[in-house]
């Protein structure tokens, strides 16, 4: 390739690169602004002077602290959830042989094409005579039941495992629970840290559970209380806004950045089916 | 199996109930109380008679195909030019950032970059002697704004090509460059083909994803203005949780779902004609 075609090339990939990390940057930009420098229209990237006021401002007009403690409680019962009950799962159209086997698992698959408009209205009837609205059930007890994707995902990695080790410790009397807990799982460490990783993801960011379920303002998590604040003073106190948006989208863009090789596998793991 | 029960389960309880209930509750007047009084069509009748029904449906259409078409352009093109080794991580990083955080995040942040006078986008377009529009405000734009919005959200189209792009055989490039084919036609003859399952697949996940498109207009513009970005999960939301008419809602559902079926079941059989299978 050419200098010109090489030189070309890059400019467009980091300009684009530049273009799409602007939105983060001009977010914490701004949430570091004073409101009247933000009303004044300013446009420097650096404000001066920093203010930190907006965070403070945005912890006591709405209880952000509550948002994020809600968020973490669902996300990790969902995580300790779906880590349990896919694996589980997993194993059994994995390492185990039975009839209709196959055919179980494509009746699975197509669950992942299901638009949840679908099944919400009845799922949110059913749960109303439960007396689980308002409560943070909805949103974690299904992730014990199992989910689409991750038995997928998992069965696919367990698959990869040799055979002839669940043999060996067969023929030593071991039973299909304790190949799967000392055999099994130790060797699927990457593939359950990235199942952990996107319940976690998608806990922390689901919106439209949290939505039809919390009627409690104190009960709300970040992605939800993000929206109802925009409501509410979005109009006016842009600064706050930013500092709260800044506050729900800072763990996980760390979280990431540290643990991407795993997403990054998973999602790789889920282009084999189609 | 014992193994399986978990799922057996969630499948039955989550997934095959909700399932058939909403096609079950669809023929009733159902409210958020109780089923209500049998209707049979009624419900589908009035969805044909309404225009806002008509109206969603459009927009969730035309948001689609709008997102789905600069998605997969974007994300193609920039996969294209992400250098495959060194430093390639770094880009993937970059691109994929975006699908991390809440979409209500991604509202807020865009709300805010779309301001009509604090905008950054405006303010820029402002100094290049453009008289930008009011984004989110106006009847026009608004719906544009959403697809330009949704070209940040790209990562997991790009992370797919990038990963398709690594696992074409150099030698087919060697071969194609010995007998002389330039640039264009290595992209158009080789590439291309190559990626064509994994487009297929990114399609029919944009479809998909597309025809569920809710938290962006919900927090950006509540369906306005004028209903511009009234997409079809919007109003259905509306109807179950603002209107209460839970059996109208089940019914929009189940169209949505059939809608979804035709379409997908179109692009498959279109498929067939396009996309090359290594074997």
């Amino acid at each position: 390739m050419d200098r010109l075609q090489h030189t070309t090339r890059y400019i467009v990939l980091i300009g684009a690169a530049i273009l799409f990390l602007v939105p983060f940057l001009w977010l914490i930009s701004t949430s570091l602004k004073t409101n009247d420098q933000i009303v004044q229209g300013s446009t420097s990237w650096i404000p001066r002077p920093l203010t930190l006021q907006n965070y403070a401002n945005a912890f006591t007009s709405v209880p952000l602290f509550e948002y994020a403690k809600n968020t973490l409680v669902i996300a990790v019962f969902s995580v300790i959830g779906a880590l349990f009950s896919n694996t589980l799962v997993a194993y059994g159209f994995s390492r185990l042989e039975w009839r209709s086997r196959e055919l179980f698992f494509l009746v699975t698959l197509a669950t992942l094409m299901l638009p949840f408009q679908v099944t919400m209205v009845p799922l949110f009837m059913m749960f109303s005579r439960l007396h689980w609205t308002n409560t943070f059930l909805p949103l974690i007890v299904p992730c014990f039941f199992g989910n689409a994707f991750y038995i997928f995902l998992l069965r696919q990695f367990f698959l990869g495992i040799p055979r002839d080790l669940s043999e060996a410790a067969k023929l030593e009397g071991a039973s299909e629970l304790q190949i799967l807990w000392h055999i099994i799982l130790p060797l699927a460490r990457p593939a359950l840290l990235a199942v952990a990783l996107f319940q976690f993801l998608f806990s922390w960011n689901d919106f439209l559970g949290p939505l039809i379920y919390l009627t409690d303002q104190s009960k709300f998590t970040l992605a939800l209380g993000l929206a109802n604040m925009q409501s509410a003073i979005g109009l006016s106190d842009f600064g706050a806004m930013m500092a709260a948006a800044t506050v729900t989208v800072a763990p996980v863009i760390i979280v990431f950045i540290f643990t991407q090789r795993y997403f990054i596998a998973g999602i790789l793991a889920s282009r084999a089916k189609s | 199996m014992l193994f399986i029960s978990p799922w057996l389960i969630g499948l039955v309880w989550f997934y095959l109930y909700p399932f058939a209930a909403s096609l079950f509750y669809s023929f009733f007047n159902a409210t958020a109380f109780g089923l209500g009084s049998f209707v049979g069509f009624r419900n589908y009748q009035l969805m044909a008679l309404d225009p806002l029904f008509w109206r969603s449906l459009l927009n969730t259409i035309a948001y689609t195909a709008g997102s789905v078409l600069l998605g997969t352009f974007l994300a193609l093109s920039l996969a294209l030019l992400v250098p495959k080794r060194r430093g390639g991580s770094v880009y993937r990083t970059i691109f994929y950032l975006p699908m991390v955080v809440p979409f209500s995040a991604v509202s807020i942040i865009w709300i805010w970059i779309l301001h009509p006078q604090y905008g950054l986008l405006n303010h820029y377009l402002q100094q290049f002697g453009v008289s930008p529009p009011g984004w989110l405000s106006d009847p026009k734009w608004a719906m544009p704004a959403l697809v330009i919005v949704s070209g940040w959200s790209i990562g997991n189209m790009l992370v797919l090509y990038l990963a398709g792009i690594l696992d074409i055989p150099a030698e087919l490039y060697e071969a194609a460059r010995l007998d002389g084919a330039s640039a264009w036609k290595r992209l158009t003859r080789i590439t291309l083909p190559m990626l064509s399952p994994v487009i297929l697949f990114n399609l029919i996940i944009g479809l998909i994803s597309g025809f569920q498109y809710f938290v962006q207009p919900y927090i950006m513009t509540n369906g306005g203005p004028a209903d511009s970005t009234l997409v079809y999960p919007l109003y259905l939301y509306r109807n179950a949780f603002q209107f209460f008419r839970m059996g109208y809602a089940c019914a929009m559902g189940w169209v949505l779902f059939l809608v979804l079926l035709v379409l997908t079941a179109f692009v498959l059989n279109s498929s067939r004609r396009w996309v090359h299978y290594r074997g």
